[in-house]
């Protein structure tokens, strides 16, 4: 972790051009937090820029339309409530109404977020609470309504009722700070009673970092695949020496080690991470405890793509990730190795590889420490994807059999949609504008709240695309924003879609669809526009492709009535 | 340790916290001689402080201690303690 020392110095580099802006909003002293932010934003390559209010000014701040706060025009606002401060309001009460004290703080926070909702678009990110023991009546205290520590805990546990209920509120876990750190670390007495800092200068990196990490999600920055190694990583011993009655799993030696951590690994995987296996082994000998060793927790159903061979391993992971068709940096490659480790970060240096402890026993809370999986949006159970994928190499397969690219696209039997905006699709359409980076015309990224608001604007002409083949559903793939310029004429604000999909004449059934949405509602000319990032260079030229004529460098126009439909073997439903 | 070196070592820690090269500290230097010297590089100078010689301030001495001085011999007390 860095220094706060290291963070203060980082924190006075330039901030560069087009950095995301957070306003921090406390009821203590936030100086410290801000430097710390700031800091560890410039050492993790993440332009930000930081505004930091006075102590003690959020309700000032968040009442007036022209403060401060909302002038700056942050992405973020940060609302931080120190559990000191808050201790010292709740001592100050008459006894027979601090049973109601984590109600009343409740509702004092869901008033800020509701006058920041009225008066700007951030996102809300919503600190939660540490917590103070005063031992009132010592263990007694968790059984009595109107000691502190009751309260402290009921309120962080409404809190995160709360939050559940609001699209633009993301929590900032603080107390899990605490909780790593211990007291003792976390908290420094003379400092708060000196300046009103509630966070040591030691523990503050971490929350910045846990601050850091929420930013990241947000902006898409986020882990989607986890690629394992075998032997002394997913089970104790060497598969191919000791055979598959030797290996620690389950109840031999050191194999509850090994088991916990099938189980961690197994929790992401149905929480949508995909696993990948990357083992120098023979693979009927690799998979063979997978498909009969009794106390795997993982099985071959929970692997979306396992290569074993004795190729090196940094060959392997680029095969994986071409194949996966994600990012570099959004893989996790987990090895007890260190040489493997060494030469897949040298052959590979955008790749995430985790200097695991040499215990196996310490695996786990290491890798959690990392908070590698952060995450901005959820869509519950159906977000395990390691089916799509294997029903992806199916296709492939089948491809491979056919001579010609059309009689495969015949065969897969493809069924569409295209809908307007609709609320149950809300937080699939912004989780993939986050996600999105290949194929995205603009990249502009927003929350579920934005899309909501979007999908009631009069002025936006909006659709989602599904598509399904005889393998199988690849769901929501596809997304169009479109922006009334006036009664005449429309700009794509938004065309992206999952790679998943690609060279199947998705793109043309997406701009097949739009136009005729458009021609029914009697406009005459669409704008697109592409903004180059590092990753959409996919797209440069899409546009173009589909017949839209060049006005200026990246920016296109096509009349309606002069498209023409493009021959594609996707059905609509 | 002398208190010569743990004022030339303070003297480095304070170019650093003040962002400035020419700060030299004395004895007799305080917080209204340094410009840069303020409430908020304060509590850098001591968290600073406190890493480099292993020590804990007191709040007396980190709400008092805005001369070098007293900072010398609030750390001369505290390595004596150890």
């Amino acid at each position: 972790m860095y220094t706060f020392k290291s963070l203060r110095k980082a924190s006075k580099q330039p901030i560069a051009d087009g950095a995301r802006r957070i306003a921090i909003l406390g009821n203590i002293s936030t100086q410290f937090l801000a430097v710390a932010i700031r800091g560890y934003a410039a050492l993790e390559n993440l332009p930000l820029s930081v505004y930091d209010a006075d102590y003690n000014q959020i309700e000032a701040q968040l009442l007036d339309p022209n403060s401060e706060v909302y002038s700056f025009v942050p992405n973020n606002i940060l609302l931080w409530l120190g559990t000191d401060k808050l201790y010292e309001e709740f001592l100050d009460l008459p006894l027979e109404n601090r049973s109601g004290f984590a109600e009343s703080v409740l509702s004092k926070i869901t008033m800020y977020w509701d006058l920041i909702s009225q008066h700007c678009k951030a996102t809300i990110l919503q600190m939660n609470f540490t917590e103070i023991d005063d031992k009132v009546f010592g263990n007694y205290s968790c059984k009595v309504d109107l000691a502190f520590v009751f309260q402290i805990r009921k309120l962080n546990f409404i809190l995160a009722e709360a939050m559940e209920q609001r699209k633009n509120v993301y929590p900032v876990d603080l107390l899990s700070v605490q909780l790593q750190l211990g007291t003792s670390t976390f908290y420094d007495a003379p400092l708060y009673y000196n300046a009103k800092m509630t966070v040591s200068t030691d523990a503050l990196p971490y929350v910045a970092k846990a601050v850091i990490d929420v930013q990241k999600a947000l902006i898409g920055r986020i882990k989607k695949c986890v690629i394992l190694d075998l032997d002394n990583t997913l089970w104790g011993g060497v598969i191919g020496d000791e055979g598959i009655e030797n290996i620690e799993i389950g109840e031999l030696g050191r194999g509850h080690v090994f088991t916990d951590f099938q189980r961690w690994l197994k929790q992401l995987k149905e929480c949508g991470i995909i696993l990948c296996v990357c083992s120098k082994n023979n693979e009927d000998i690799a998979k063979k405890p997978f498909e009969e060793h009794n106390e795997m927790i993982l099985r071959l159903s929970d692997i979306a793509l396992f290569v074993a061979n004795w190729e090196d391993k940094a060959s392997n992971i680029r095969l994986i990730q071409k194949t996966l068709n994600i990012s570099m940096d959004s893989i996790v490659f987990i090895d007890d190795n260190p040489f493997e480790r060494n030469l897949v970060r040298q052959m590979i240096p955008e790749i995430e590889v985790p200097e695991l402890p040499e215990d196996p026993a310490l695996y786990l809370g290491y890798l959690q420490g990392q908070n590698y999986f952060e995450t901005a949006s959820f869509t519950g159970a159906g977000s395990d994807r390691t089916k799509l994928y294997q029903a992806e190499f199916e296709r492939t397969k089948l491809m491979m059999s056919f001579e010609s690219i059309d009689g495969y696209l015949e065969s897969l039997e493809m069924l569409g949609e295209a809908k307007p905006f609709e609320e149950s699709k809300f937080s699939r359409i912004a989780q993939l504008t986050q996600r999105s980076n290949q194929f995205n015309l603009r990249t502009v990224r927003y929350t579920d709240a934005d899309i909501q608001s979007i999908a009631s604007n009069p002025n936006y002409v909006t659709l989602y695309y599904t598509l399904r083949d005889k393998f199988g559903d690849h769901g929501l793939v596809g997304v169009i924003i479109m922006k009334k310029k006036n009664d005449d004429e429309l700009f794509i604000d938004t065309w992206l879609m999952s790679c998943r999909v690609l060279k199947r004449g998705m793109e043309e059934y997406i701009v097949n669809c739009f136009m005729r949405e458009a021609k029914n509602r009697g406009f005459k000319r669409i704008y697109g526009e592409y903004i180059p990032t590092p990753k959409n260079a996919m797209v440069k030229d899409i546009y173009k492709t589909m017949g839209f004529t060049e006005i200026s460098e990246n920016n296109y126009v096509m009349d309606v009535d002069k498209y023409e439909e493009k021959k594609i073997y996707i059905r609509s439903n | 340790m002398e208190r010569n070196e743990i004022l030339k070592r303070l003297s480095e820690i304070a170019k650093d916290v003040f962002d400035n090269d020419e700060v030299e500290l004395a004895e007799a230097t305080t917080a209204d001689d340094v410009e840069e010297w303020d409430s908020l590089s304060h509590l850098n100078l001591i968290s600073d402080a406190e890493d480099e010689f292993g020590i804990t301030f007191t709040l007396a001495e980190i709400s008092d201690s805005k001369n070098v001085e007293e900072l010398v011999d609030a750390i001369i007390k505290h390595l004596g303690d150890k």
